[in-house]
């Protein structure tokens, strides 16, 4: 894996060995010294287009932790002001020595540019792009479930709000759909996508007839500037409609959890007393996002191939030859019958 | 080796860490993943039945402290748990096989993030020789005289040798 771009670059195994990763430096972070050396003199740089704070902080602690170096690019005070084209922007920083460039813009496609331009050295993280894509906060989702439930198999995740403007929940569809869950987007019909052919979801625009079935209710944050365009008739009206309350929560199951990405609009999506019920694991999200980060970073930026004989180490395995290590003639029925015993390729190659 | 030269020199190793330490006390076994997991548990059970007291048994990867991260493809390989608190306890470490000692060193400099032992020892089923660094072992079950390309295999049923082709 050279990039993070998109969940769909991303197999239901290659997510699940992200979580299984997250678990080890889920384990980092709760040391009383939380940091590894594991990417020194590695430079990240952070390239936000877009306003962010927890997605770059939550960045900025990931690479923290694994002793990596970080830049910080912010549009404001830079040469984009100046009129400097991305292109030429991103081409300055590669010449400076950067291992990856973590990137949110508010236009569609642009960490895959970013990503065409740059030398396969660098790595690109696509922290958000338009309304198109979050990776990163689906596979620290999906954690944060499989956390909390064990796995995603069989589960009914719905995910309320406004999907159209959303790139939380296009990655959350597919990373959830993929693990095994099943999605239904919960919205007014303003607030959907004009199409949703090839979506594996279901649509309601009822909240309370789906309510009692799920196992996850995911809310989107109501984007105020989106009341501008006129898609809800008020905010008052939406929250009636969508909005999660203790009235609502008595309809999801016992076991059911509670959602949401992150700015919360308590009193919107959310009612406050709902925010911080147990059930709600938004806190649990927040954390698991940094060590979700540091997986993804790691992946990325630590790993090397190692060739034996001219081949991968996964291309290798290990041919026992047990007379040489056992002696004694007491041994030579056991031997007879273990010779020529294959083992996994991994055992005894490590140093 | 087979199964019962493996129990023995686990046998044997145990009465050497009582005798070392004289007794057990503050004494932690922290087995490294994966093959030293097995191993360390053994050794509790066998410190167990030898003294009155079975000591905590930790797991520690130490692939975020390899020097060779970026090289070849270094993965954590299960989440790391040490139970109590190293700050004066005696850590004894425990691994399958002793080789170029590169293991060894990312696990003491994995250990200073858990607390400031008193000392730390390193027991071994196999000592294999080709040492990189200047790491020795204070326990070892067998050594065993290696060519560096071949590959050496410690289970409870015992010790192979063997090499790497392509499959």
């Amino acid at each position: 894996m050279n990039h993070l771009l998109s969940i769909t670059d991303l197999t239901r195994a290659d997510i699940e060995q992200l979580h299984k990763l997250t678990d080890s430096f889920a384990e980092v972070s709760r040391r009383s010294i939380p940091k590894v050396p594991a990417l020194r003199g590695k430079n990240v740089v952070w390239l936000f287009y877009e306003d962010s704070t927890r997605t770059r902080l939550s960045f900025e602690q990931a690479a923290k932790r694994l002793s990596a170096d970080t830049m910080t690019f912010s549009v404001g005070s830079s040469s984009v002001k100046k009129g400097e084209s991305l292109r030429d922007t991103v081409l300055t920083i590669e010449a400076m020595g950067v291992d990856a460039i973590v990137v949110r813009h508010a236009s569609a496609g642009v960490p895959w540019q970013i990503a065409g331009w740059l030398d396969d050295r660098v790595s690109v993280v696509n922290a958000g792009d338009g309304w198109h894509e979050h990776p990163t906060q689906a596979l620290l989702d999906s954690y944060t479930i499989r956390e909390e439930r064990g796995s995603l198999e069989g589960m009914h995740i719905g995910i309320v709000g406004d999907v159209k403007h959303s790139r939380v929940a296009r990655s959350d569809v597919l990373a959830f759909t993929a693990l095994g869950a099943e999605v239904t987007l919960v919205a007014p019909p303003t607030l959907l996508p004009p199409s949703l052919v090839g979506w594996p979801v279901s649509v309601s625009h009822d909240l309370d007839a789906v309510l009692p079935s799920l196992d996850v209710v995911y809310l989107l944050r109501m984007q105020n500037e989106r009341m501008t365009e006129h898609l809800v008739p008020s905010l008052r009206e939406y929250t009636a409609r969508y909005g999660i309350t203790l009235r609502r929560v008595d309809a999801l199951r016992d076991d059911a959890l509670v959602m949401h990405p992150g700015p919360m609009n308590r009193g919107v999506e959310i009612s406050a007393e709902v925010a911080d019920l147990p059930r709600s694991v938004i806190v649990d999200q927040v954390r698991n996002g940094v060590a979700t980060r540091m997986a993804v970073l790691y992946l990325l930026l630590g790993q090397g191939v190692e060739k034996v004989l001219g081949a991968e180490v996964s291309e290798l395995e290990v041919v026992l030859d047990p007379d040489r290590a056992r002696s004694g003639p007491d041994n030579q029925a056991q031997g007879d019958a273990k010779a020529g015993q294959r083992s996994s390729s991994g055992a005894g190659v490590r140093a | 080796m087979d199964a019962d030269d493996v129990r023995r020199a686990i046998w044997r190793m145990a009465h050497e860490i009582i005798e070392h330490n004289h007794g057990l006390d503050n004494l932690v076994l922290v087995g490294l993943q994966t093959g030293g997991v097995g191993m360390a548990e053994a050794f509790a059970e066998a410190l167990g039945e030898i003294d009155v007291r079975t000591p905590p048994v930790g797991t520690l990867d130490v692939a975020l402290y390899r020097d060779d991260i970026g090289i070849r493809p270094v993965l954590p390989e299960a989440v790391t748990d040490i139970p109590v608190d190293l700050d004066g306890a005696i850590v004894v470490l425990v691994d399958d096989v002793l080789f170029t000692g590169r293991t060894i060193r990312a696990a003491l400099d994995a250990l200073n993030a858990y607390g400031r032992p008193r000392s730390v020892q390193l027991a071994v089923m196999v000592d294999r020789g080709h040492r990189e660094l200047p790491i020795r072992p204070d326990y070892v079950g067998k050594n065993l005289p290696t060519r560096r390309d071949e590959v050496v295999n410690v289970s409870p049923e015992g010790v192979d040798l063997g090499e790497v082709v392509k499959s």
